[in-house]
């Protein structure tokens, strides 16, 4: 909503400045956006008039002025504006006049030949003042503007154009008045409104009003005016004043309707009354039925739609638009005036459905006081009458419902505003506020009953009260009182891993933490994780975030990419996050934390041997994110999944379901995203790694601890857990520990073997261990390594 | 044979000219060793006149003791130029750098969040979590937002495609929607934060369609709009480290808080006297809060007359480009590693 100052002066003038008016405006919830002068400075522009013209001998489009300067002095200028005439007004640039130029730097106007022809200032057009984007000519002043006389004086430009944002919860807010109201009641100032009266009537002719839809509908008033001038021109100052408030001149009769619209807050609608037929009826549309609106578009209605209609079609979108067929144009002469009431909860969301959004549905929606009707109606047919003449006829004012001006009863507490606000506020000062809000006000025993004025939809109930007792009362004057707390410890069990303990051994690994969008790539999610069942927004930002992900892996795929496209080619990132799914109990998320990791082992240094990641380091940090987890055993299954190498992945499971996934991105989609390297992956579930074993202590045997070194040979495809399990259905308590220390392939093995060197580690806690038992234990070991897995003691 | 005399004259001289311990060893052998030339000369005592044998006996024993210092004090002169010479050969240099994995580091985002949990759990404030895919009825309607509501527009909402469901699913617009789930399995006294992913429909140069709210929430039998603003101003001079940041309400409107205030901290850049991030105010705007609207308790079975409480909802991004004057919110979603390594 934009307001002027100047029209908020002719409502509520106290004694402050703009800003101070501004800044009461902000702190009481409307608040200031910005503030902009409502032409660019410009300098020696005077009201001229054209006495003489003639066509410039060398140019078509040029004409020879001789300009009055109204000091006594005929001036030769040159002009090339098509509106051009003898007689215009116009303002007029003399010699060192600057004028505003969009980049900032000012005309300076000299004397000049234009086409050979001296020119001794210049005539203007709106734009060349700062006044429009754009104009088609010289702006042309009415024929009373005094001549000489500085235009920024005639014109009164030195207004300022006041940008709010006006909140949902108040309509009442937008127009001058309301705005008006509210200054008046911030700074206790009266209003001092335009005079308003009843008018006089010429004739009795009227339309018959009827309202079937009286829930949508339940106040429509009306009138005619007859035989208004069709050439009337809108007045510049109602054109000023239109403008400044960034609404178009468009005819007189509209821009009337648009002015009230502005000023009360009502909004309106003319119909050409000739091409009405019959009577008005606020009804519902048929289904199906069709309307051209104003702006040549054609809507087929729904059946709960509110329309405007005479007696053989919708003539226009209740509270929305106008329609074609009856709209005024520049041959109407007799109109029909609405000024009608439509209830907020039903023109809501009306506009939207037919992808429209226009001044009366906004305010529609968010409520219009049902007293104002009549108001405005009397406001507009005053300002057509003084503008285009015309006979007025009798208002026609239907209300369909008895109770629409009857207003609720707020009760309020007086124990309950410090219960609420924290600060006791008098008596009195209750009053007055309530009062100055225009609010009726009778005390009773415990408080007050309040009846709020119309324009005030949103205050229904206590809290609305004590907030508008607050607002005014200045939050500024509310302390800030920190309360004690009861103290409530929040402390983490020891037995919980916190996100930050998973999170602490990839900071430790050179992993930086990723935050990337929940939606994605279809064409990603596609190729990551092929028959998932898609979960699709209904309106996305754009197709490549149109799906919610199912994996983490999509947007560090992204962000890995992004990154090695920037000469980043050692990359490792981890996020935390959510991934969704469909399941029969509907969408379901998961919050996971992923990572990726690509380029060398170890950052660029001098002292370290440095190689390519590989499938073994991104297990080593997964397996440090699970030592942080250790309530739970996890298990690294060779198992394919669609996106990983099918050599080189694992599902990650405890002994009931599976954990997670690491892998090495697998090399046809590593070809398709291009990446141009090896690229790593894990992800793993947050929620199962939530526990971790409380430790218990255990004595340290104070015996010598003997090692045994087996080298075994075996088939290459045996797995090391297969060695493990074999080690373990033999070992005694004896057997404290058990290390694969090397993997061998290569000379001396054969082609399908591989050499593997395993540690034994054997501990008593209350003796030392006999050489007999050792080698029995030894013995049982390779027995069973033997029958387990075939591997054989080289 | 040669006199006692020359051959210590000679012993010394090999002595001092011994240029390592193996030599010097070599020296020791041949004069102090079992038949080395000291030793010889006491073995041949016996066939001196007993008169003269104590005597040269005395001057045997005591070259032999001279040899033996002497050839002691080579050694250890020998062993310290060696142990010199190894120091030098073993001397690194110090300014290169040390051997190391690199470390990684939090988003900025998590760091903020991270703060803001800190400072909240010290005021007895636990964690809770909700959906970010949510129904209408816990993001909106139990929120006070009917629909069709004006309010709505205040948040464009991201909306699933429909696939059988009655009601239709969303993302969540606000960390508001945890309130509701919170509230609908506890009882007051309530304190809690939300921290969490949120969206809206909205994506240019200062909005993006996913960004991340901390929202709180207090309800017990006697809490005010005064002991909100207690709490806030507290918070953000806690979490800027600065007691000169003053904090202001301003009203406003929210559907589910009533009074609603948007609050505005000094400007931390220009510190209240107007620069081009506050628009020459001085203030910042950072967050938007009030006291639960009893229509909001209402619908979650909580008496409205017994219980008052207050809830806020921060922007997690806006706070952390204050905090580490990041200008631009787009890079914090780009997660190039130039900008993450920056905030550690």
């Amino acid at each position: 909503m934009k307001i002027s100052e100047q029209w908020l002066r002719e409502w509520v003038n106290p004694a402050l400045s703009l800003d101070e008016i501004n800044h009461k405006l902000t702190m009481a919830g409307c608040e200031v956006e910005g503030v902009e002068p409502v032409a660019t400075a410009f300098s020696d522009v005077i009201v001229g008039q054209i006495v003489e013209i003639a066509k410039h001998p060398d140019a078509d489009k040029l004409n020879v002025c001789k300009v009055d300067n109204g000091r006594g002095e005929i001036l030769q200028i040159v002009c090339g504006a098509p509106n051009a005439r003898a007689g215009l007004k116009a303002p007029l640039a003399l010699i060192g006049a600057e004028l505003p130029m969009p980049d900032g730097k000012p005309l300076k106007i000299k004397k000049g030949k234009l086409r050979g022809i001296e020119s001794c200032g210049m005539l203007c057009s709106a734009a060349e003042l700062g006044m429009a984007e754009k104009s088609e000519g010289l702006l042309e002043l009415p024929e009373d503007a005094p001549l000489g006389v500085a235009v920024q004086d005639y014109l009164k430009l030195a207004d300022k154009a006041v940008e709010l944002n006006v909140t949902a919860n108040r309509g009442d807010w937008l127009s001058i008045a309301g705005v008006a109201r509210e200054v008046g009641v911030l700074t206790s100032t009266s209003l001092t409104p335009p005079a308003t009266s009843e008018q006089a009537t010429q004739h009795a002719d009227t339309l018959k009003i009827s309202l079937p839809a009286a829930d949508s509908c339940p106040r429509y008033a009306g009138r005619i005016i007859r035989n208004i001038n069709p050439n009337a021109k809108t007045p510049l100052w109602m054109k000023e004043k239109l403008r400044r408030l960034g609404s178009r001149s468009l005819s007189p009769v509209v821009d009337v309707t648009n002015y009230v619209l502005l000023e009360l807050g009502q909004p309106m609608h003319a119909f050409d009354l000739d091409k009405l037929q019959g009577g008005i009826q606020a009804r519902y549309a048929t289904e199906g039925e069709q309307l051209v609106l104003l702006d040549d578009q054609t809507v087929t209605l729904t059946s709960d739609t509110l329309v405007i209609a005479d007696d053989e079609k919708a003539v226009a979108l209740a509270g929305i638009k106008g329609g074609m067929a009856t709209a005024v144009s520049n041959a109407t002469q007799n109109i029909f005036l609405e000024s009608a009431h439509f209830r907020a909860e039903k023109l809501r969301g009306q506009a939207r459905r037919y992808g429209l959004q226009t001044d009366a549905s906004y305010r529609f929606e968010r409520g219009v006081a049902a007293d104002l009707p009549r108001l405005a109606l009397e406001r507009a047919t005053q300002l057509i009458v003084e503008i285009c003449g015309g006979s007025v006829g009798p208002v026609v004012d239907v209300c369909a419902d008895d109770h629409l001006l009857d207003r609720p009863v707020v009760s309020l507490r007086r124990e309950r505003i410090a219960r609420i606000l924290g600060v006791t506020i008098e008596d009195t000062s209750v009053v007055d506020i309530l009062q100055r809000l225009g609010c009726e006000v009778t005390a009773n025993a415990t408080g007050w009953a309040v009846k709020p004025p119309h324009s005030r939809f949103d205050i229904t109930i206590e809290e609305d009260l004590i907030e508008e007792l607050a607002r005014v009362y200045g939050y500024d004057n509310i302390p800030a009182v920190l309360k004690a707390m009861q103290p409530k410890l929040t402390v983490k069990l020891e037995t919980e891993t916190s996100l930050s303990e998973l999170r602490a051994p990839l900071l430790a690994n050179g992993y930086q933490e990723a935050v990337t969008y929940s939606f994605v790539d279809p064409t990603i999610e596609g190729l990551l994780s092929p028959g998932h069942e898609s979960i699709v927004l209904a309106n996305p930002i754009s197709a490549e975030l149109s799906h919610l992900r199912s994996t983490v892996w999509s947007g560090l795929l992204r962000a890995l990419e992004y990154n090695l496209n920037r000469q980043q080619t050692r990359v490792r990132l981890f996020e935390v996050g959510p991934v969704f799914s469909k399941t029969e109990a509907g969408i379901q998320q998961q919050d996971k934390i992923a990572g990726i990791i690509t380029g060398s082992v170890f950052p660029e240094q001098w002292g370290q041997a440095n190689r390519a990641v590989d499938f073994y380091d991104i297990k080593g940090d997964v397996e440090a994110i699970l030592a942080q987890a250790s309530a739970q055993k996890c298990y690294f299954v060779p198992v394919a999944h669609p996106a990983l190498h099918p050599g080189q992945s694992a599902e990650i499971a405890t002994d009931k379901e599976v954990v997670g996934w690491v892998g090495a991105l697998h090399p046809a989609l590593e070809a398709k995203l291009g990446l141009g390297q090896d690229v790593f992956l894990f992800e793993l579930d947050l929620k199962v790694l939530q526990g971790r074993r409380l430790p218990v202590y255990q004595a340290v045997s104070k015996f010598p601890m003997i090692r045994r070194d087996l080298a075994l040979v075996m088939d290459r495809t045996v797995l090391a857990i297969a060695l493990d399990q074999a080690i373990a259905q033999v070992a005694p308590p004896s057997l404290i520990h058990w290390e694969i220390f090397d993997v061998y392939t290569g000379k001396g093995i054969a082609e399908h073997q591989k050499s593997v060197a395993i540690s034994l580690i054997l501990q008593e806690p209350s003796r030392t261990l006999e050489d007999t038992e050792i080698t029995r234990i030894v013995g049982e070991v390779v027995a069973s390594l033997q029958d387990k897995t075939g591997a054989t003691l080289r | 044979m040669q006199s006692l005399l020359e051959l210590m004259g000679t012993a010394h001289e090999q002595i001092s000219s011994a240029s390592n311990l193996a030599s010097l060893d070599q020296i020791r052998v041949q004069y102090l060793g079992k038949a080395g030339l000291i030793t010889e000369q006491l073995k041949q005592l016996g066939q001196l006149p007993a008169e003269e044998r104590k005597a040269a006996g005395q001057e045997i024993n005591l070259a032999k003791q001279s040899l033996a210092n002497a050839i002691d004090l080579r050694r250890d002169s020998l062993q310290a130029e060696a142990l010199n010479m190894r120091l030098e050969a073993e001397s690194v240099d110090v300014t290169l750098p040390g051997r190391r994995m690199d470390t990684g580091g939090l988003h900025p985002v998590t760091l903020t969040i991270q703060r803001m949990q800190a400072i909240f759990a010290q005021l007895g404030f636990a964690l809770a979590e909700g959906p970010q895919v949510e129904d209408d009825f816990h993001n909106f309607t139990a929120l006070n937002v009917p629909a069709n509501h004006p309010a709505r527009a205040m948040q464009d909402t991201f909306y699933l495609e429909n696939f059988g469901t009655e009601e239709p699913l969303l993302l969540r617009t606000h960390t508001s929607s945890v309130q509701i789930r919170y509230m609908e399995a506890h009882q007051p006294p309530i304190r809690i934060i939300a921290p969490g992913r949120v969206y809206r429909c909205d994506s240019d140069m200062t909005h993006s369609p996913m960004f991340h709210q901390v929202e709180g929430l207090m309800v017990d039998k006697d809490i005010t709009f005064a002991n909100l603003k207690g709490i806030l101003d507290e918070f953000f001079r806690a979490f800027f480290e600065d007691d000169a940041i003053k904090m202001r309400f301003r009203a406003s409107f929210f559907p589910f808080t009533e009074p609603s205030a948007e609050t505005d901290i000094t400007c931390v850049h220009c510190h209240g006297t107007g620069c081009r991030v506050c628009k020459n105010t001085g203030w910042l705007e950072v967050m938007g809060c009030g006291m639960v609207h009893p229509n909001v308790l209402k619908h979650v079975g909580i008496d409205s007359e017994q219980y008052t409480g207050f809830a806020f909802g921060m922007g997690v991004e806006r706070l952390a480009m204050l905090r580490y004057q990041i200008n631009d919110l787009r890079v914090l979603f780009e997660n190039d590693v130039r900008f993450l390594r920056q905030f550690h």
